[in-house]
């Protein structure tokens, strides 16, 4: 990012502080040039603090703060809102945690752990740049409130919203993990230290009962990797055989348990050599392998539900003047200030103010719906245009978008119901090792019984389905981590299996298939002369309209302010300027003789002294590829586009995915879940695409819930992975590489069943020594880690993806 | 030979030391975090209130 911001530093005027063009130079300190008095204000608070090594880390690092609104924090002074943050407090020092979200930067981490420079009641910060959080620790003069505001007139306003706070309990699983892998990875280096006089195969009689000590501190070690490192295996195991189950633990159990007990056996009975040096390596490849599949996004949060969507604190009018409260303390008729972009957060009636409310994200409805005074405006919906006064006549529990949560699809577990490649092959594995062990210790039981049972044991080691536990996480862990790289993040690694199980793909419209907020529009009708365009321009510019808007944005040139000017609502403007009338809106409005039945609200036709001239029409806008992902989707999957609008867009939809596809219009969010979960029990395996809150149930209730974001710390709803626009384009680049993934898997698993074949040779015959299994069992595990991780990234340089 | 079992003792005390230091270090949060450290090491102290050279070049 920084290249291109380098390339056009030489052009054209670079804002110091945010790199962004500047429109002049008016706005300056010394020969530095800033794009907006936010940026320059930014800059003279570092200046004055000796922090300008802020912009010598990185190129013009800062946040670009073109909304200059000092933002009232008072309402984090309320005790409720403060526990969300503070994480201890003693009486002279409290520490608090931040989520911010715009850290980008190395120049961003340097900044945020230098605040103590800038308020001396900062004690220190500290920075999780995966986590995009901030810890502050401040001696208690200052305030949470002082330390947000401060943060946010440097450019890092930290993430107030509803959501509950972020548990630990993540990274306290981490590190029990880092524990069960330490522990198991010393005891298996000295057990095989200590095994080293059985590999060199000197004989009891040199050692003078060394070799015995030896064994015995083998057990020892190997305890704690027994008892911890591999209990969850144990447990694992246990939990799915009650559950009358059995999954890929159960082999693995199984072999552990017979390894670990046959060598206690061998060691205290018969002086042997045991296979502690198999069990405990087993166990460490194992966790290993677990360590590289619990890859996860830190910054990134797969739960959030409406509550991340709605701000901490609103602006109230309360006795002719403005003070902030928490959200969840709005009461019936409070007075609220909604400003542009702010999100309307409970059910209200409009007071004060034109009401041009975007509903994309709740309804999927494309253009943002206008509101008279007096009108009610459900809770969800953001303000676009100047600031709204409005009366609440809900409380935040009762409200609509509150409502459409408690669905009870979000009250319960999500569950995978389909069951993984390696689980369904352990089931017969396992039973199958079984018999052979049993049939083979019988056959044995009539030359010798002593035999007999080491070979029974033995088949159940040698057949320990380690490469099979390993192949999964490795491939699809490695395949996790390339799809990251490619900004398609998936929330964990049984989903690349279920990828590659779907067979129908539902879209979303609104804000998916098309750019929220951007619309493609066409004129038809006679040329436009420059003195038209100007009448045109100067009409729709009274207008509040958001299609006005849009024509206002799309014709270029002057316009001339004119006060004769009427707006009929669902009609048409009206406007005369220089003895010209001008008209746009409906057919109806436009021209009296024609009617028509407006097939969707998106054209707008027009006249000039009664004559028509032509129409806008007005389309959303597409993502850029869309035509290729779709000719390539719907080869292979049947496609069904949902969409929350109205059907205007039926004709360019199927130009895109072609008649055999499903096209449904106006779906309220319940309509959408209700159609998935009809999919799925006609045994369809369902992916489901979207992005606002409408999809939020049918993204749940589908098999793979993907929900499409411009920007990933931006809210999306919760889901099973987030893919950033960017990479649209490489969606089926993304399923064909769970497929390929999964033959990836299957590949390994036959390279694991001949070493088993090998060694189930040895076991059989009676020969299986302790250094042939610690021999076999470490070579089989790396070849197969060695293979599943070369095998996919192979396959995603071909393709471009690393 | 049984000088090599003073040598095992040795051996084992000291890869236990190794593996106590290591569960430390997971314990006060050194795996938590395994990128932001490697940021934090590069920034250069602070030049001591240098009016000439206030904001460094870029």
């Amino acid at each position: 990012m920084n290249s291109t911001k380098e390339k056009l530093l030489s052009k054209k005027l670079i804002c110091y502080h945010c790199g962004d063009e500047c429109p002049d130079d008016k706005i300056y300190i010394d020969d530095k040039i800033f794009c907006c008095n936010g940026c320059k204000s930014v800059f003279s608070i570092l200046n004055n603090n000796d922090m300008c090594t802020y912009y010598s880390i990185s190129n013009a690092p800062g946040i670009n703060k073109k909304d200059e609104n000092k933002r009232n924090y008072d309402f984090l002074d309320d005790p409720d809102v403060k526990t969300k943050f503070i994480d201890f407090r003693d009486d002279k020092i409290s520490k608090a945690l931040f989520t911010i979200p715009q850290m980008h930067c190395s120049s961003c981490i340097w900044i945020l752990e230098n605040l103590n420079k800038l308020d001396e009641d900062i004690l220190s910060s500290q920075v999780n740049f995966l986590q995009k959080s901030l810890s502050v620790t401040y001696n208690n003069n200052t305030t949470l409130k002082k330390i947000v505001t401060l943060l946010d007139s440097i450019g890092y306003e930290p993430l107030l919203n509803l959501e509950e706070k972020r548990d630990s309990k993540n990274d306290k699983e981490f590190r029990k993990l880092y524990y069960k892998i330490g522990i198991a990875g010393f005891c298996f280096g000295n057990i095989m230290m200590l095994s080293f006089p059985e590999y060199l195969s000197i004989s009891p009689q040199d050692s003078s009962g060394l070799d015995t000590l030896f064994n015995y501190l083998n057990i020892f070690l190997s305890i704690p990797v027994f008892f911890y490192s591999g209990s969850e295996y144990l447990i694992s195991a246990y939990k799915s055989l009650k559950n009358k189950i059995v999954n890929i633990d159960v082999p693995i159990a199984l072999g552990i348990i017979v390894l670990f007990l046959r060598s206690l056996i061998e060691i205290i009975f018969f002086s042997n050599a045991g296979y502690l040096d198999s069990m405990t390596g087993l166990i460490f490849f194992l966790l290993l392998g677990k360590l590289f599949q619990t890859k996860t996004y830190d910054a990134l949060n797969f739960e959030r539900n409406y509550k991340s969507y709605f701000p901490l604190g609103i602006t109230i009018k309360k006795d002719n003047s403005e003070t902030t409260i928490p959200v969840e303390k709005i009461e019936v008729g409070n007075r609220l200030i909604i400003r542009n972009g702010e999100l309307i957060p409970v059910d209200s009636v409009l007071i004060k103010g034109n009401g041009t409310i975007d509903y994309s994200f709740v309804t999927g409805e494309a253009l943002p719906i206008k509101k008279e005074q007096g009108e009610v405006i459900y809770a969800g919906g953001k303000q676009t245009g100047g600031a709204i006064e409005i009366e609440s006549i809900k409380e935040i529990s009762q409200s609509y978008l509150t409502r459409l949560w408690n669905n009870k699809i979000f009250s319960k577990q999500k569950e995978m119901n389909s069951i993984s490649l390696a689980n369904y092959i352990s089931k017969y594995f396992t039973f199958i090792v079984l018999g052979l062990a049993i049939v083979s210790s019988v056959i044995w039981m009539f030359y010798d019984t002593n035999t007999a049972m080491n070979v029974f044991t033995a088949i159940l080691i040698v057949a320990c389905p380690c490469a099979l536990a390993l192949s999964t996480p490795f491939t699809s862990g490695n395949a996790l981590r390339i799809m990251g790289r490619n900004n398609f993040y998936l929330r964990n690694v049984d989903l690349i299996e279920e990828l590659t199980k779907i067979t129908d793909i539902v879209f979303d419209k609104t804000g998916t298939l098309t750019v929220s907020g951007k619309s493609n529009i066409k004129y038809e009708g006679m040329e436009l002369t420059k003195k038209k365009k100007i009448l045109i321009k100067s009409a729709v510019r009274n207008s509040i309209h958001p299609l006005s808007k849009i024509i206002f944005d799309y014709l270029e040139g002057e316009y001339i302010i004119t006060e004769k000017f009427d707006e009929i609502a669902g009609e048409g403007i009206y406007t005369e300027i220089n003895g010209s009338t001008i008209k746009l809106g409906s057919l109806h409005h436009v021209d009296k003789e024609k009617f028509e039945f407006s097939g969707g609200s998106s054209v707008v036709h027009c006249s000039i002294n009664d004559e028509y001239i032509g129409k806008f029409i007005i389309q959303n806008f597409y993502r850029d590829n869309l035509s290729d992902l779709a000719k390539e989707l719907k080869e292979k999957y049947s496609i069904h586009v949902l969409s929350g609008d109205n059907k205007s867009e039926l004709e360019n939809l199927k130009k895109f995915f072609g008649n055999d596809s499903t096209y449904l219009f106006d779906q309220s969010p319940q309509n959408k879940l209700d159609y998935i979960a009809a999919l799925q029990n006609v045994d369809k395996k369902v992916l489901m695409m979207g992005d606002g809150l409408n999809d939020a149930g049918a993204l749940r209730q589908s098999n793979i819930g993907i929900s499409i974001s411009e920007d990933k710390s931006n809210f999306s709803p919760s889901c099973d992975g987030i893919l950033e626009a960017k990479s649209f384009d490489l969606f089926t680049q993304f399923l064909n590489f769970a497929a390929y993934s999964k033959k990836i898997i299957i590949a390994s698993f036959i390279i694991s069943f001949v070493y088993n074949f090998f060694g189930l040779y040895f076991a059989i015959s009676g020969n299986l020594t302790p250094i042939l299994a610690a021999i076999l069992m470490p070579i089989s595990s790396i070849s197969i880690v060695i293979f599943t991780t070369t095998g996919t990234n192979l396959y995603a340089k071909k393709r471009g993806l690393i | 030979m049984s000088v090599i079992i003073v040598l095992i003792g040795f051996s084992l005390l000291i890869a236990i030391i190794f593996l106590i230091l290591f569960i430390r270090a997971v314990k006060s949060g050194q795996f938590d975090d395994k990128y932001t450290p490697s940021i934090r090491i590069l920034f250069d102290d602070e030049p001591k209130k240098d009016k000439d050279k206030k904001h460094g070049s870029s």
